[in-house]
């Protein structure tokens, strides 16, 4: 099929410290079609960020160890690429924009040319071309072009994530990883900034992948969802699916333990207990000693993960015996 | 009811350079027993300022704390210590907040250690029943805060919080740093703490599900200054200040169903160094006319609904 973006298919990663061996991805399979959002949803720990991190190749190894796996951009494999290829599609060709924008940006140079320098880097433009592309983008993102000589310590948080943005989309990505691009914001600020993905994204077609643990921002943005849990994708639909039937355990413990606006109860339903620990991951299944539902077989052998309903999969053993 | 807490026309003001940033511009607000005051705005809006003024971690520059009838908006030192046995502070941050280099039951024990009323043997005692209240296993009385995840690092700030068996704490964004699920978790500690021992709480948050679920009153709060205040419930349905509007629809609703209009605000929180007279959210306020830069004060058009604007009137009809 043509219009596939990426496909990642059963990678796994460990992250090996002097001590023990953290099991941080175990088997993802996931494909990225062309324009969608996918949302990437899960706990801290999940591995929502190592995935983001090995599609862009900036996991450091070590302590990171890619030891299977395949991930097809554009019908290259990634992980075959030389560190020089690579350089051509990082920032090119996939984007990334990072969780907190007061670190993202480098202090001590104008913000105008950290764009300026994405730019020039993969395209033959003249400096002072690449100058006026980057003030253009910076005008994208709402942030006057008078503003190009100024450092990133003169703007406040909202601005400097759109500074991030603006560098991300400079080269027109085809793929962009988003990487909780509004958890350091206000909400106000988070709404505005999550508009303006959304026009940029219809106006040039770019992929997103959305990683977020926030449902809220999902419902708003994604087309596709993946939900992980301990570094295994659990469940997997389009966003209505989602949100209509969420059908691993999980996944619905995960909106039960949503506050509700507008709803008064007393109490919320929480998930007892805690993500397993990565350097010792159970056999069975992984949520096994959370789960309400848990039987003794799934402490046995891990689940499969199938398809309950075209286009919607869900790792868990008792969907299986339902379908 | 007469009320636990009382804040009458409170300020802080921090000198900057030449020019006074007002972080806290004359709140008022009263607190009875066993309830909570939520209190919400954006980063910088002087939510944590304002608690910790209240809780004198922070000397006020005007205006008054009356807590249980006492003035205690300027205690002397010996009067401090008894105002830290009735008013405590959850932190933020429970990474921060613990001190790295002590155990989980010396950080627990340690208000009752300086208290100085209780025996070692029954602070032992005390410092098990407190874990045993949050829900800390004693197995992890001699870990350390670095072994612990946040939810537990956590209830050891709640723990430590009720050691001295306070009636009024302030949370100061109690779960912004957790997962939804440890969150939830968190939240019901809280609840479950405040019907056993009728704790007031002021919670300070900038996530608006969190504080309607949890707040009997909430308080909106724009650069120092209250814009709104009502019941919980009564601020969500009929919001009168259009900040509170935008703020509550700019919330992500985790319904994919969910038409709402969003009201996208123009601009960012303007800056609280000596701002201008006149209402503070004018700058990107979709209603301005020229009498917002008059100052603003609240009014009560409804029972018990508090609002700042004087269009309120218009734009509501």
């Amino acid at each position: 099929m043509t219009d596939i973006l990426l496909e990642i298919s059963d990678l796994v990663i460990e992250y090996h410290t002097d001590d023990a061996v953290i099991h941080a991805l175990n088997g993802i399979n996931l494909t990225i079609k062309q324009g969608e959002t996918i949302g990437l949803v899960g706990e801290t720990g999940a591995g929502k960020t190592t995935i983001a991190r090995s599609i862009m190749r900036i996991l450091q190894t070590p302590p990171a160890k890619f030891c299977s796996g395949k991930i097809v951009f554009q019908d290259q494999d990634i992980m075959a690429l030389s560190e020089k290829e690579m350089r051509k599609i990082r920032g090119n060709k996939i984007a990334m924009i990072f969780q907190d924008p007061m670190t993202a940006l480098n202090p001590v140079h104008r913000i105008g040319d950290q764009i300026t320098e994405a730019v020039g880097l993969h395209n033959h433009v003249s400096r002072a071309e690449a100058q006026i592309r980057a003030g253009k983008m910076l005008e994208m993102v709402g942030i006057p072009a008078s503003r190009f000589k100024e450092y990133p310590h003169q703007f406040s948080g909202g601005m400097k994530q759109r500074v991030v943005i603006a560098m991300a989309l400079a080269c027109n990505p085809i793929l962009l990883l988003a990487d909780e691009p509004t958890t350091a914001l206000d909400v106000t600020i988070q709404a505005q900034v999550l508009e303006m993905m959304r026009e940029l994204k219809e106006r040039l077609g770019t992929s997103v992948v959305m990683i977020t643990h926030d449902l809220g921002i999902v419902a708003q943005t994604c087309n596709s969802v993946a939900v992980i849990y301990a570094g295994e994708i659990v469940e997997y639909g389009t966003a209505e699916h989602i949100f209509d039937y969420p059908s691993h355990p999980y996944t619905i413990g995960l909106f039960n333990s949503l506050p509700k606006l507008g709803s008064r109860e007393r109490r919320l339903k929480p998930i007892k207990g805690l993500m397993p620990d990565p350097t010792n991951l159970p056999t069975g299944c992984k949520f096994y000693d959370r789960c309400p539902d848990a039987t003794k077989a799934c402490s046995l052998c891990s689940p499969d993960i199938i398809e309950i309903s075209p286009g919607h999969s869900v790792k868990c053993i008792m969907r299986e015996v339902s379908s | 009811m007469s009320a636990l807490l009382e804040v009458r026309n409170l300020k802080k003001y921090f000198k900057t350079g030449g020019a006074w940033l007002h972080a806290v511009d004359g709140i008022n607000f009263t607190l009875n027993e066993g309830k909570t005051l939520g209190v919400v705005g954006e980063s910088g809006c002087g939510k944590t300022t304002l608690g910790r003024v209240i809780l004198h971690l922070l000397e006020p520059t005007d205006g008054q704390v009356i807590f249980d009838g006492k003035d205690w908006t300027n205690p002397k030192k010996t009067e401090l210590a008894k105002m830290r046995e009735e008013m405590q502070i959850i932190f933020q941050d429970p990474y921060a907040s613990l001190n790295p280099r002590m155990s989980v039951s010396e950080i627990i024990m340690e208000p009752l250690i300086l208290q100085g009323k209780l025996s070692k043997a029954q602070i032992r005692e005390e410092t098990v029943r407190l874990m045993d209240t949050v829900g800390l296993a004693v197995r992890f009385g001699n870990a350390y805060p670095h072994e612990l995840d946040g939810g537990r690092r956590q209830r050891i700030g709640v723990a430590r919080a009720l050691a001295l068996n306070p009636k009024f704490i302030v949370c100061d964004e109690p779960v912004s740093a957790l997962d939804v699920s440890i969150q939830a978790q968190i939240i019901n500690l809280l609840l479950d703490l405040q019907e056993e021992y009728g704790l007031a709480y002021m919670f300070v948050t900038h996530d608006l599900s969190v504080v309607n679920y949890i707040s009997d009153d909430i308080m909106v709060m724009y650069l120092g200054q209250a814009v709104e205040k009502a019941p919980a419930e009564e601020l969500f349905d009929r919001p009168l200040h259009p900040y509170t509007k935008a703020l509550l629809s700019a919330i992500p609703i985790p319904d994919i169903h969910n038409q709402t209009k969003r009201i996208i605000m123009q601009g960012e929180i303007t800056s609280p160094i000596n701002p201008k007279p006149g209402c503070r959210f004018m700058d990107r306020c979709q209603y301005i006319s020229p009498e917002c830069a008059n100052p603003q004060t609240l009014e009560e058009p409804s029972p018990n609904h508090f609002v700042a604007c004087c269009r309120s009137n218009i734009i509501n009809t």
